[in-house]
């Protein structure tokens, strides 16, 4: 039996406040296979990025309870550069400047990281250029500094470059089509594809809108509200939720 | 009406009376640790140095190394002890002094080392003869109690980057006063990178002998455990059209790590056309440090093209880690890149790679043997 997968089981999750520990995933349960693209949709504050987030592990976001297993290793006890080394990535929504620190030292450092060793110099540098060039990026972007002055179409690009080179098992993207105009979501687009297109790598594609699907066609539409996945379809369920909304389920919940 | 912040100093050793710590100019300093230093009876001999980059020939362009003595031009023309330190040190013994004519493509390096915790000091004079260019890199190593005064002539039209490394073992005490002159046209940088050393004080002043002068104060440093690293900066806007720009960055890790920065920056009636700005920023990596930061504008005249200030003092940003980390890269991994990357910007000024790479290696070795203690 293969254990190549990545489930979330029964996962909850909670965020510190002031008034204390306040519940935001309440039984998440999800399996992405290799090859499958599955798009998360929800309203805003249904909980989708803090999935995105809690699985990466950042330090904000307590798992109470449940689990998260990639290819059979349970990420939940993992530190959030250990889960990267297993094979996971997150796009981020809002990638973080990182003053100083080159685009092309970081991803060389990250490369390393998560390959357990320095990839070779020489293919490398050619390979970080066709990677930037496939996003429309010229080769003085791989001399500014992380995220530093970047536009905000820059910035996802540079997640997908990030995506194409360290070639994760599973990819997380949160909200990639946010701040796209018409042309940045298609290149942004088709470089999710390609990924896609290897045939053994899985995407949670989580969004709010119905028009980056028009590019990256999902294999399942997964309908996100109050911290639980309500309703499950082929990519056919995107299409009825451009019309009819969220509300139904909104209503149901109550939130 | 003279509000008159900035300090006055004076060639005579008597003016500076021996400091109690309520002085406004030391009550930062922890100076029942420094008696000595304000003890102008004790014999002090200079440190053991060596220079490379001297000619060895009359050909230009040309770096003459010679001897000062006291009274002797154009040494005491520049510098003006703001404290009893840094007079007891400019009135002992001969003055080095470097000189720089034509374009020096190579670094001049010197390097001072210190070998016992007697008192020492030195007065290196290091003039920049018109339409020079240069770079001087001034080291200072092992185990010394020392008063290093570095007084700077710029000649018109020159450009001079002084870099001042202060390397020390951690038991060693460093105070000192560095003062620049800065001719017509000329481009001035000073660079202070104070890594080692128990206490270092530098007192660092650079004002303009005519218009169109251009300086920059830059600093990096990184305070360990226990580490006191004090930087002083005199900026005195004494003609029109100069400009100035102050930029000093700095770290600190473990218990007592202290960092100073005062930046006194004066517009005097007659600096009219001048710009200026100051910036200090403080990282704080781990809890019982203290990062004090004091910027003092005085503006005598509105007819300037600009004069700003800012000064701050944060911690990790913990979402720069989560990005790093979340790429794989490991927490001691991601620490080190952002404070490395935080330095970068002030190290890339120097403008000498295999002198950045030198530095960055340093601040490295800081950061990793830290983390052992």
């Amino acid at each position: 039996m293969s254990d190549r997968r990545l489930e979330i089981r029964d996962l909850h999750v909670s965020v510190e406040t002031e008034t204390g520990p306040k519940p935001i995933l309440k039984g998440v349960n999800l399996v992405v296979n290799p090859g499958e693209v599955h798009a998360i949709m929800g309203p805003n504050g249904s909980g989708k990025s803090t999935l995105a987030y809690a699985i990466a592990g950042h330090p904000k976001y307590t798992i109470t309870s449940g689990s998260v297993l990639l290819d059979g290793t349970e990420l939940v006890e993992l530190s959030v550069d250990e889960r990267a080394k297993a094979g996971l990535f997150l796009a981020m929504q809002y990638p973080v400047e990182v003053p100083g620190i080159s685009v092309a030292n970081f991803l060389r450092t990250a490369k390393t990281a998560v390959d357990g060793q320095a990839p070779p110099l020489r293919t490398w540098v050619k390979k970080v250029s066709e990677s930037l060039a496939s996003m429309q990026l010229d080769d003085e972007f791989s001399a500014r500094s992380v995220n530093e002055g970047f536009s905000g179409g820059e910035k996802k690009r540079n997640e997908i470059v990030q995506l194409d080179l360290l070639n994760p098992k599973y990819a997380i993207l949160d909200e990639t089509d946010s701040g796209l105009d018409i042309d940045a979501l298609r290149i942004v687009s088709e470089g999710v594809n390609r990924y896609s297109a290897q045939g053994d790598r899985g995407i949670l594609l989580i969004t709010h809108y119905t028009r980056i699907l028009r590019y990256i066609k999902p294999d399942f539409v997964h309908v996100f509200v109050d911290g639980r996945i309500v309703e499950e379809g082929d990519s056919t369920l995107a299409d009825s939720l451009e019309e009819t909304g969220y509300e139904k389920w909104v209503t149901e919940a109550g939130a | 009406m003279t509000t008159e912040l900035h300090p006055v100093g004076s060639r005579a050793v008597a003016d500076h009376p021996v400091p109690t710590g309520k002085e406004e100019i030391w009550r930062f300093t922890p100076v029942e640790k420094l008696a000595e230093f304000f003890d102008e009876t004790l014999s002090r001999n200079g440190l053991w140095h060596h220079v490379e980059g001297i000619s060895q020939n009359s050909q230009e362009p040309v770096a003459t190394m010679g001897e000062l003595d006291l009274g002797q031009s154009p040494r005491g023309q520049v510098l003006v002890p703001l404290d009893r330190s840094a007079a007891i040190a400019a009135t002992k013994h001969a003055a080095n002094h470097l000189v720089l004519e034509g374009t020096l493509t190579q670094p001049i390096r010197m390097t001072l080392t210190g070998e016992s915790t007697d008192p020492t000091s030195d007065h290196l004079v290091i003039e920049a003869k018109p339409y020079s260019s240069a770079t001087v890199l001034i080291t200072y190593t092992g185990v010394a109690h020392h008063i290093g005064n570095v007084e700077i002539l710029v000649g018109e039209g020159a450009k001079l980057t002084v870099v001042s490394l202060q390397d020390w073992e951690p038991t060693s005490i460093h105070l000192g006063q560095h003062e620049a002159l800065v001719g017509k046209d000329a481009t001035y940088r000073h660079i202070a990178v104070s890594l080692g050393g128990d206490i270092v004080r530098i007192q660092n002043n650079a004002s303009y002998a005519s218009t169109g002068g251009d300086i920059e104060l830059l600093g990096v440093y990184f305070a360990d455990a226990g580490q006191h690293l004090e930087h002083r900066l005199f900026v005195d806007h004494n003609r029109p059209k100069g400009t100035s720009h102050v930029d000093y960055r700095g770290a600190l890790q473990g218990q007592g790590a202290t960092s100073i920065w005062v930046g006194d920056v004066l517009i005097r009636p007659e600096a009219e056309g001048i710009e200026t700005y100051e910036s200090n920023k403080n990282l704080v990596l781990t809890d019982g440090c203290r990062a004090e930061a004091v910027p003092n504008l005085e503006i005598e005249t509105g007819e300037i093209l600009g004069a700003g200030h800012s000064a701050s003092t944060g911690r990790f940003d913990d979402e720069q880690l989560f990005y790093l980390r979340s790429r794989g890269i490991s927490e001691d991994e991601a620490r080190r890149m952002v404070v490395r990357g935080f330095f970068a910007a002030i190290l890339a000024r120097i403008g000498i790679p295999d002198v950045e790479e030198t530095l960055m290696a340093r601040i490295d070795t800081e950061l990793s043997s830290d983390k052992e203690k």
